[in-house]
C-alpha cells in the first residue's frame, strides 16, 4: 500500500454531501416539533418599557410566548469562557432574553413558539414592545471617550478589561533614529458561514435528559456552559452537531437562542426548533475584528527594526461572547512582532463594550489583526528609510538557525525557515522584472503594485497549562478513541468537531497509514457528546494538530496491544515482531505473519490471548500539546489600480505556505484558497458600517460585499515543509493561514501601486470610491483632472 | 391551495398556504432537505434548483408558481451513476462544508446544459449568483471544468458503444 498520508484522497464526507444527504441542523424534523421565532430589538440601545405577548398568543398556531421576565429566574446569565489575567475584567450579565434594557440591534426581547415556522414569524410580528430609545456608541475608540453612552451602567468607561504585555519600550523610541507611527482601522467583518445558525431541542421527561442539535464548532464546550446556564447536569445533556455548514469562528459561542429553545423544549415538553434568517445572522451572530490600533515602530536608518509598540481599542460588542476576550489579547498581542526578530515589543489592549453585535473569533482570530499591522508597518518603515520592503524583510526576518525562537513576549516559535519560503515565492514572481514593468507602466499612466506578507502565526490551540495561564476557562487538549471491530474495520471517535475542513477523510488517512487498514474501512465519528467522552472542538487551526495527534497516540496503543496478540500467536517474543502495512511478521521471516485484521479478531474472540490481557481492541488517548505550532510563509499580491475609477484588480496572487507535514494536499490547498478569499475580502470588499444610532447599515448580502468567483484570478500556491518538532505528526495547521497572510499583502500591493500619488495608507476595505477619492485629493490622475 | 408538481420524476400534490415558497415546499412538503436556505434576499444561491430545465433560486419562486412544473433538486441529479457535476465536484474538491454545494452543482449543471464548453471566465460569471464562503471558488471552477470533461468522455463512450 502506498503512503496514505500525503495523498490527495477524495473526501469521504462528500459521498453524502454531493447527493444532498447532509444532515444539517435545520434538516431535522421531529414528531410534534414546534418552531420558535425571536422578537428582536430594532434599537441599539433602549429601555424596555413594555413587552406584551398577549396579542401573539391569540394568533393561529401560536402555542406559547415568553419574555425575559419568564426566563430570568430559571435561566442563568451566559458567561464568557475567557478571562485574561491581570486585566481587571468585568463580565457584564448577559441574559438570554433582555429584561429591562436592550444593548444592540438584534438583542432578543421575547420568543414566540408556534406550530409552523410561518406562524411563529406571524406571532413575532404581533408582539407589542415599547422602547425608550437611548443614545448608542458603536466605535471602540469613541466608547472610551468621556461622556460616551454606557453600555452597562456599572462598567465605567465601557472598559471590560485593560490588558498589557511586553517590556518598557519608551527608551528605545526616545533614542531611535527612525520612528514610524500609524493608526489602523481593522474594520468589523461578518463571518457569514453559508449555513445560518439553527438549534433543535428535545426534552425526554422519562430520563430527564435534554438533547440539543446545534450548529456548533464545539459541542462539549456548549454542554459545559449550558449545564451551568440551564441547571441541567452535564450527564443529562447531549449536544449534537452532525453536518455544520461552515462557521469560521461564528459557531464557537454559546448563544442566547440555543439556551431559549432548550429551556422552552423542557417547559413545553415538545421539541422546539429555531433557525435564524440571514438578517438575524447579520445582526446577532458574532462578528469579527473591529480594532482601532495605534502603532509605532522604532528602527535604524539602515533597516533594523528595534521595537514595536501597539495600543488597541478592541470592540467586543454589547456582551462578552464565549471566546471574545481571548481574541484581541492572547491571540493578538503576543504576536505583534510577526516573523521579525524585533528585540522589544509591547502591546496594550482596551477591551471595549459598545452597542453592537458581540464580537468573537473570526478566521484567524487576533492573528490577522496582528499580522496586518506588522506587515503594513514594515512597508511604511521601508518607505520612511527609502529602502525596498523586500530588503527590510530580509534584514529583519528571524533567521532559520534561530529556532526555536523566543519572541519578546515569551512565545517559543517551534520551527521555521522564513527565508526558504520567501525564496520559493521569488522563484514564482520575478521581482526585478516586476519593478521594471511597473516603472514602464507608470510612464504610461498605468499603476501596478506588489505587496508582500512574510507572515507567521500561532495555532494548534494549544497547551492546556498555557490556556489556563492566559485565562481560558477550559483545556485545549484533544481526545481520540480508535475502536477496532472484530472484522478489522475501525471507528474513530474524535473530540474535534470539523464542519467543512474534511477530517472525516484526513483522520482516516492517519489511521490508514498507521494501522495499515484501507481508508474505506475507517469511519470517523465527531460532534456528539453522547458518543465522544470529551473534546474541545474545532477552531484555531487545532483539529489536525491536536485532534490528529491524539489519534496518532491512540493508534500506538492499538498497535502495541495487537503486536502482543500477534507475537503470542506467532509464538515469538514481542520484540521479534515487526509491523508494516497492516501485517505483523517475525523479523527475518516475512512468511510467518498475522494480519492486523486477524489480530483484531483474536482480540475479540479472546480464545487465546496472552496471559492477563483484557479482550477487545481499542485505544483511547488524550493529547495535550507542549506548545503551539507556528505556520509561516510568504504571500505576494500583484494588483493594478485604475486611477480613473479607483478600481483595484487583483492580477496575481502567490501563496507559499509552510504548514509542516501535509496529510492531504488537495484539502490543504482548499483551506488556503478559502482563507485567501476571506482575507482578500477584508482588504478590498467587506466591512460593517453602523449609523450613529447603532443601526447596522450592512445587514444583508445586498449591502455587505461578499467576495464572488469573478473577483479572483487563479491562485498560485506552493509549499515548503518544515515539520513541527513537537507535534507527533509534524503538522502545523492550515485553517487560518490564508486569511491571516493575505489582507496585508493586498493592501501593501495597492499602496505600492498608489505610491506615485503620495498615498501611503488608506483604511480597508479599499473600495473604488475610497481609492479614487484618495487619488483625487492628491491632485489626481491626469485624466481625472481633465474631466473635472 | 392545491399544488401539483413533478419533483425528480415523482408527482407530488400538496395543499399549501399561498405564501409558501418553492424552497419550503421542497424541504417541508416533499421532504427533500438537500436544497438549502442560505439567505432571505435571493443572493446566496444555495437554494438553486432546476425549474423546467432553468436554474432558479427556489426562495424566489412561490410554490404555486411551480404548479405543473418539472423540478430537479440535488437529490435528482444522480441517475444510476453520479452526475458528471457531482463527480467533478468530488474529484476536484469543489466543496467543503457542503451547504452551498447543491446550489453550486445545479448552477453548474444548468451552465453545462446551455454552454457545453465554457471558458474559465464563463464559469466564474455563471457563478455570480452563488456565494460560497469555504472554497474560494477556484476548486468549484475546476470541478465544473472536470464535469465538462466527464460529459465529453461519457458521450464518446456512448458513441463508441453504439458503433460497437
Amino acid at each position: 500500500m502506498a503512503d496514505v498520508i500525503g495523498s490527495a484522497l477524495k473526501r469521504h464526507e462528500d459521498v453524502r454531501l454531493i447527493r444532498g444527504k447532509g444532515q444539517y441542523t435545520d434538516d431535522i424534523k421531529l414528531p410534534g416539533m414546534l418552531y420558535a421565532g425571536i422578537v428582536r430589538s430594532p434599537h441599539a440601545h433602549a429601555r424596555l418599557v413594555k413587552v406584551d405577548v398577549s396579542r401573539a398568543l391569540k394568533m393561529p398556531g401560536v402555542v406559547a410566548a415568553f419574555t425575559g421576565a419568564d426566563l430570568k429566574d430559571e435561566v442563568g446569565f451566559i458567561p464568557t469562557a475567557w478571562i485574561p489575567p491581570d486585566s481587571d475584567m468585568k463580565m457584564p450579565p448577559h441574559p438570554a432574553l433582555a429584561v429591562d434594557m436592550v444593548r444592540y440591534q438584534g438583542d432578543g426581547v421575547a420568543v414566540v413558539i408556534a406550530q409552523t415556522p410561518a406562524q411563529a414569524r406571524d406571532g413575532v410580528d404581533a408582539v407589542e414592545v415599547e422602547y425608550e430609545s437611548l443614545p448608542a456608541v458603536t466605535n471602540p475608540f469613541a466608547a472610551a471617550q468621556e461622556g460616551a453612552p454606557l453600555v452597562h451602567e456599572d462598567i465605567a468607561g465601557n472598559v471590560a478589561f485593560h490588558w498589557k504585555v511586553g517590556g518598557d519600550v519608551e527608551e528605545i523610541f526616545n533614542r531611535a533614529e527612525v520612528v514610524v507611527r500609524q493608526e489602523f482601522r481593522q474594520q468589523r467583518l461578518v463571518p457569514n458561514a453559508m449555513e445560518p445558525r439553527s438549534a433543535v431541542a428535545q426534552w425526554n421527561p422519562a430520563t430527564e435528559e435534554l438533547t440539543l442539535w446545534a450548529t456548533t464548532q464545539n459541542p462539549h464546550i456548549h454542554r459545559l456552559l449550558m449545564s451551568g446556564i440551564l441547571g441541567i447536569p452535564e450527564h443529562k445533556l447531549r449536544v449534537v452537531a452532525i453536518d455544520v455548514g461552515g462557521a469560521f469562528g461564528s459557531k464557537i459561542s454559546c448563544y442566547p437562542d440555543e439556551i431559549i429553545v432548550s429551556w422552552a423544549a423542557r417547559r413545553l415538553n415538545r421539541p422546539v426548533k429555531w433557525t435564524e434568517t440571514r438578517t438575524e445572522n447579520f445582526t446577532v451572530t458574532s462578528h469579527g475584528r473591529d480594532h482601532v490600533q495605534e502603532v509605532a515602530l522604532a528602527g535604524t536608518k539602515d533597516g533594523h527594526i528595534e521595537a514595536i509598540r501597539v495600543k488597541t481599542y478592541a470592540n467586543l460588542g454589547a456582551y462578552l461572547s464565549t471566546a471574545a476576550p481571548g481574541v484581541p489579547t492572547i491571540l493578538f498581542g503576543l504576536i505583534v512582532n510577526g516573523a521579525y526578530a524585533i528585540p522589544e515589543a509591547s502591546a496594550e489592549v482596551y477591551g471595549m463594550l459598545t452597542h453592537t453585535t458581540p464580537v468573537d473569533a473570526y478566521r484567524g482570530a487576533g492573528r490577522p489583526e496582528a499580522t496586518f499591522l506588522v506587515e503594513r508597518m514594515v512597508d511604511l518603515y521601508a518607505h520612511a528609510i527609502n529602502k525596498d520592503p523586500l530588503e527590510v524583510r530580509n534584514i529583519n526576518l528571524i533567521p532559520a538557525e534561530a529556532f526555536p525562537y523566543t519572541n519578546p513576549f515569551g512565545l517559543q516559535y517551534d520551527s521555521g525557515n522564513y527565508q526558504g519560503a520567501l525564496a520559493k515565492a521569488l522563484e514564482i514572481v520575478d521581482y526585478a522584472a516586476f519593478r521594471r514593468e511597473q516603472e514602464n507602466l507608470r510612464q504610461q499612466g498605468k499603476y501596478i503594485g506588489i505587496g508582500f506578507s512574510t507572515y507567521v502565526e500561532m495555532c494548534g490551540l494549544g497547551p492546556s497549562e498555557v490556556a489556563g495561564a492566559v485565562g481560558f476557562q477550559g483545556g485545549l487538549w484533544e481526545s481520540a478513541t480508535v475502536r477496532v471491530h472484530p472484522t478489522g474495520k475501525v471507528t474513530v471517535f474524535t473530540g474535534a468537531s470539523p464542519h467543512g475542513q474534511g477530517e472525516e477523510t484526513t483522520f482516516a488517512q492517519i489511521v490508514a497509514q498507521e494501522l495499515g487498514v484501507p481508508p474505506e474501512d475507517i469511519e470517523v465519528v465527531h460532534g456528539d457528546t453522547s458518543k465522544i467522552a470529551m473534546g474541545w472542538g474545532t477552531y484555531g487551526s487545532r483539529t489536525t494538530v491536536v485532534g490528529g495527534a491524539a489519534i496518532h497516540l491512540a493508534d500506538q496503543k492499538v498497535i502495541a496491544k495487537a503486536r502482543k496478540i500477534a507475537a503470542h500467536k506467532l509464538e515469538v517474543g514481542e520484540d521479534d515482531v515487526e509491523f508494516e502495512q497492516g501485517i505483523f511478521s517475525v523479523k527475518g521471516l516475512p512468511a510467518r505473519a498475522v494480519t492486523f485484521q486477524e489480530a483484531a479478531l483474536d482480540a475479540y474472540l479472546a480464545w487465546s490471548l496472552p496471559a492477563g490481557m483484557e479482550p477487545a481492541l481499542e485505544g483511547t488517548a488524550f493529547y495535550n500539546p507542549e506548545n503551539f505550532t507556528y505556520p509561516f510563509g510568504t504571500h505576494i499580491a500583484i494588483v493594478s489600480v485604475d486611477p480613473d475609477t479607483g478600481d483595484v484588480e487583483l492580477m496575481r496572487y502567490v501563496a507559499v505556505d509552510d504548514v509542516g507535514v501535509v496529510i492531504n494536499p488537495m484539502l490543504v490547498e482548499g483551506q488556503i484558497h478559502g482563507g485567501l478569499v476571506q482575507g482578500i475580502g477584508q482588504a478590498l470588499y467587506e466591512g460593517v458600517e453602523y449609523d450613529t444610532n447603532g443601526q447596522l447599515m450592512t445587514g444583508s448580502f445586498l449591502d455587505y460585499a461578499m467576495p464572488k468567483a469573478r473577483f479572483f484570478p487563479k491562485f498560485e500556491t506552493a509549499h515548503t515543509t518544515t515539520p513541527s518538532p513537537h507535534n507527533p505528526l509534524g503538522v502545523k495547521g492550515v485553517g487560518e493561514t490564508g486569511a491571516i497572510a493575505s489582507t496585508p499583502a493586498v493592501v501593501n500591493a495597492v499602496m505600492d501601486a498608489l505610491a506615485p500619488f503620495g498615498i501611503q495608507d488608506l483604511p480597508m476595505p479599499l473600495t473604488p470610491r475610497k481609492v479614487w477619492q484618495a487619488i483625487a485629493s492628491k491632485g489626481g490622475h491626469m485624466h481625472v483632472h481633465d474631466a473635472i | 391551495m392545491s399544488v401539483t408538481m413533478t419533483v425528480n420524476g415523482t408527482t407530488i400534490t400538496r395543499s399549501v398556504e399561498p405564501r409558501t415558497l418553492l424552497v419550503h415546499f421542497l424541504r417541508d412538503e416533499a421532504g427533500l432537505t438537500g436544497t438549502h436556505v442560505g439567505c432571505d434576499t435571493s443572493q446566496c444561491g444555495a437554494c438553486t434548483v432546476l425549474l423546467n430545465g432553468d436554474a432558479v433560486k427556489s426562495c424566489t419562486v412561490l410554490a404555486v408558481q411551480a404548479n405543473g412544473a418539472e423540478v430537479v433538486t440535488i437529490e435528482g441529479l444522480e441517475q444510476e451513476v453520479l452526475h458528471p457535476v457531482q463527480q467533478g465536484f468530488w474529484e476536484k474538491h469543489g466543496l467543503q462544508c457542503g451547504f452551498c454545494t447543491p446550489g453550486a452543482m445545479l448552477t453548474a449543471s444548468y451552465l453545462l446544459s446551455t454552454n457545453p464548453h465554457p471558458s474559465e471566465t464563463d464559469i466564474r460569471d455563471a457563478l455570480d449568483g452563488l456565494l460560497c464562503r469555504c472554497t474560494g471558488y477556484e476548486t468549484i471552477v475546476r470541478s465544473v471544468q472536470r464535469a465538462q470533461e466527464i460529459m465529453d468522455e461519457r458521450q464518446t463512450e456512448e458513441r463508441e458503444t453504439k458503433i460497437g
